[in-house]
């Protein structure tokens, strides 16, 4: 049988510059600010910021503005801010630190993160169901907090602001209201990893007792991450030690990456409705040439529901794993749902609790944007996505008209 | 060529991606991701794929993992259940290669416009004087695999390569040391990947159905024993059937599930001469009736001499009788040299000749 020839024999792969980066939710380049703001405390600036010395107190000092930098953008107090080592860590902290506290049920969205969803799990806790937009069923969880057997019970809500893998947003207002009314005592918590480059924190901090966030989906460092916790909350320490971050999380300060985290985190601040405007342009550009290219995709939550940052297709007649291989040919670098430990592309939990035809599923792709992102990134993935797709449709068609001709036996029982 | 090479994580799958890079082809690794349940390491768990990806950054090759797990519970994983039930024996070895290797990830392969899929099978793929593909046994006839391949038709061996079947194990493995590769000295997998050394067949089943409850009886009807799992059971099976201590060795010569007996005889009792095959295919064309083959029923049994009786359902007689071929079992026609796979199919649970 004939073969394609492979779409980007030209490339260099070995230059780096030849990468379209487009899976900025899963890690986002680190900003210049950021690597310059931790420099001086991985050399210089080495002491431990608990230590009692003089140079120990220029490190405390440090993290102590940084804290209130962080605060300041979140729109919290600098007690409530909590260095962490990444979104996970914040979510698994929340989750089972409420359960270790004072028992009771978890409860989360079908679509949250694993970092959340599988705390929940482990908890034997109430998962609720979501929209076809992937965003939590409300009403769902108002009869889950008034159902007799629950109410009262409840220790944890957790609802993500930003949905990973499609972009919905939340409808963390009405969350909110109605957690506060049916489970007053619950905490409530939001992962808010996504939502840090495109919504304002302080819009969502205000509506909730615990925020997580993760520093490298922002322009920071990697094993960084912050929690803003309210004063006062039902929730025990997961990590106990040396009792730094007011004992809510022991363990000696990453003084370097909270320096960064807070660079990264005050700079995407203060350009993010910038950055959205430009970013939504992109997005909204991106999705336009391969929906103009190719027929049978969809748009798997509509543009006004979700973040800037993501354009999630579901292409019919195509694996996402060959699509992807494809678009690694062409240097494009994009994801399908989260990888597990092998790194194989696992099922998306999101889309199948969607309720999205599997003939869509199978073809998810996600192409998710950021501050490095260019019109010629766009440019280049429009036109590698087109051909990898027209390439798959094609032999797909050859591959079963060749399997009808050859002889080919079934399975034994 | 562009080719794309199955790594599991052991060596031979390493040194067959050495050898593709060797002569020149363009090598794209893959591992497939099958089972995502509890197993030991052996075949395609995390740690195979972290070997296979270590071995493909050493010898500078991309390395990809395929998530195919649906494809192994559906075409491996629940036929190896439905077989117990059925009081079939499974092949789940052969039922991946067939549903898995040479299936699913060679029609992925050809979509993505490769040229060929290679594996680190023991096998080799000749041509005759007509440009005939021939699935031949492995250089090392100790470690040779056809019997695993024996499904592969003209279109797929056409497809295929298997680069280490011109070498020994001790080439393999020296290859492999002198390449520094981490698999080197990994051992050879036995088992069946997704069965774990600490629960075992019986616990994996257990979770997914109900054993039943068997009289064990002799060909005469007399009650002789019982068993707490019919579905264990396998044609000439001696041990764990609840009979009596002394007396002569006594051997399941059949298994009834609808009636859910087993039935114990002598060892002459589990003997025959014919048997029947069902879902044959193959290689190339069918052999005349009357031909004399060699007939092998399990991956390093002997390849015993057997005439073709008919070919439809296809009827083998024994030159001489051998004990019965549980149903289910895989069963290969080869050549009168014994070099090359003619065909091959399921054995069936009628006997045509019970003698």
């Amino acid at each position: 049988m004939t073969v394609d020839a492979p779409i980007s024999q030209s490339i260099d792969k070995n230059n780096l510059s030849n990468f379209v980066y487009l899976d900025h939710a899963a890690s986002t380049p680190m900003r210049a600010e950021a690597i310059a703001a931790m420099a001086p405390y991985m050399s210089g600036m080495y002491a431990n910021p608990s230590g009692s010395h003089r140079f120990a107190r220029i490190a405390r000092k440090a993290i102590d503005e940084a804290r209130d930098e962080v605060a300041d953008v979140i729109g919290c107090k600098a007690g409530e801010v909590i260095f962490t080592s990444g979104g996970t860590e914040g979510d698994n902290a929340t989750i089972f630190g409420a359960a270790r506290r004072k028992g009771g049920i978890a409860v989360c969205s079908a679509a949250e993160h694993h970092a959340v969803l599988h705390c929940v799990e482990n908890l034997n806790g109430h998962i609720i169901g979501v929209d076809a937009t992937g965003v939590i069923d409300v009403n769902a969880l108002e009869q889950v907090l008034q159902d007799s057997q629950i109410a009262g019970r409840v220790n944890v809500v957790s609802v993500m602001a930003v949905n990973n893998e499609v972009g919905s947003i939340s409808p963390l207002r009405q969350v909110a209201k109605i957690v506060r009314a049916n489970a007053p005592s619950a905490v409530l918590h939001t992962d808010a990893v996504q939502a840090t480059c495109w919504q304002d924190l302080r819009e969502i901090s205000k509506l909730v007792d615990v925020m997580s966030l993760s520093a490298h989906k922002f322009g920071g460092p990697k094993g960084m991450g912050v929690t803003m916790q309210r004063i006062g909350l039902e929730i025990d320490p997961l990590i106990v030690g040396g009792g730094q971050e007011r004992d809510r999380r022991s363990g000696t300060h990453n003084v370097g990456g909270i320096m960064a985290t807070a660079a990264a985190l005050r700079e995407t601040d203060s350009t993010r409705d910038v950055e959205i405007a430009r970013v939504t342009k992109l997005r909204d550009a991106l999705v336009d040439a391969v929906i103009a290219g190719l027929d049978d995709v969809l748009e798997t939550v509509g543009r006004d529901k979700r973040v800037p940052g993501i354009a999630h297709l579901c292409i019919a007649g195509c694996e996402s794993e060959a699509i992807l291989f494809l678009l690694d040919e062409a240097m494009i670098c994009a994801s399908a749902a989260s990888a597990c430990a092998s790194g194989a592309m696992e099922p998306s939990h999101v889309l199948s609790a969607m309720g999205i035809d599997p003939k869509y599923t199978m073809g998810a792709l996600r192409m998710s944007l950021g501050h490095t992102t260019t019109e010629r990134d766009i440019d280049r993935a429009s036109t590698a996505l087109i051909a990898a797709v027209h390439q798959l449709r094609r032999n797909k068609t050859m591959s079963k008209t060749m399997s009808k001709t050859t002889h080919k036996v079934s399975a034994s029982k | 060529m562009k080719v794309l090479v199955a790594m599991s994580g052991g060596v031979d799958s390493s040194v067959a991606a050495a050898e593709l890079i060797d002569q020149g082809h363009e090598v794209v690794g893959v591992t497939m991701r099958l089972w995502g349940g509890e197993s030991d390491t052996g075949c395609c768990s995390v740690s195979d794929v972290d070997d296979a990806r270590r071995v493909a950054q050493q010898l500078g090759i991309d390395h990809l993992v395929f998530n195919f797990s649906e494809d192994f519970d559906k075409h491996v994983v629940a036929p190896y259940v439905q077989a117990h039930v059925d009081g079939i024996t499974p092949n789940p070895c052969i039922e991946c290669n067939r549903h898995l290797k040479f299936d699913r990830l060679s029609e992925r392969a050809r979509i993505l416009g490769f040229d060929a899929v290679a594996t680190g099978h023991h096998a080799q793929i000749t041509r005759d004087q007509d440009s005939t593909y021939r699935l031949t046994r492995g250089h090392d006839e100790l470690k040779d695999q056809s019997y695993v391949v024996y499904m592969l038709d003209q279109a797929e061996l056409a497809f295929t390569m298997f680069p280490v079947g011109h070498l020994t194990k001790a080439q393999v493995r020296d290859r492999a040391v002198a390449l520094g590769l981490r698999t080197a000295t990994k051992p050879d997998s036995q088992d069946v990947c997704f069965i774990s050394r600490t629960g075992g067949r019986e616990t994996f089943l257990g979770h997914r159905i109900e054993f039943r409850k068997a009289s064990v009886i002799t060909t005469d009807g007399v009650q002789a024993g019982a068993v707490d799992a019919l579905e264990l059971v396998t044609i000439g099976q001696r041990k764990g059937l609840g009979l009596p201590g002394g007396g002569p060795k006594k051997y399941v010569v059949d298994v009834d599930m609808p009636n859910a007996r087993v039935v114990i005889g002598d060892e002459d009792q589990l003997l025959r001469t014919g048997l029947v095959v069902t879902n044959v295919m193959w290689a190339e064309i069918e052999p005349t009736i009357g031909v004399t083959v060699l007939v092998q029923c399990s991956a390093h049994g002997a390849a015993l001499p057997a005439v073709v009786q008919s070919l439809n359902p296809l009827v083998l007689k024994f030159e001489v009788a051998q004990r019965r071929i549980a149903p289910g079992q895989s069963v290969v026609c080869y050549d009168p040299t014994n070099s090359f796979v003619l065909g091959g199919g399921i054995a069936d649970a009628i006997n045509p000749i019970n003698n």
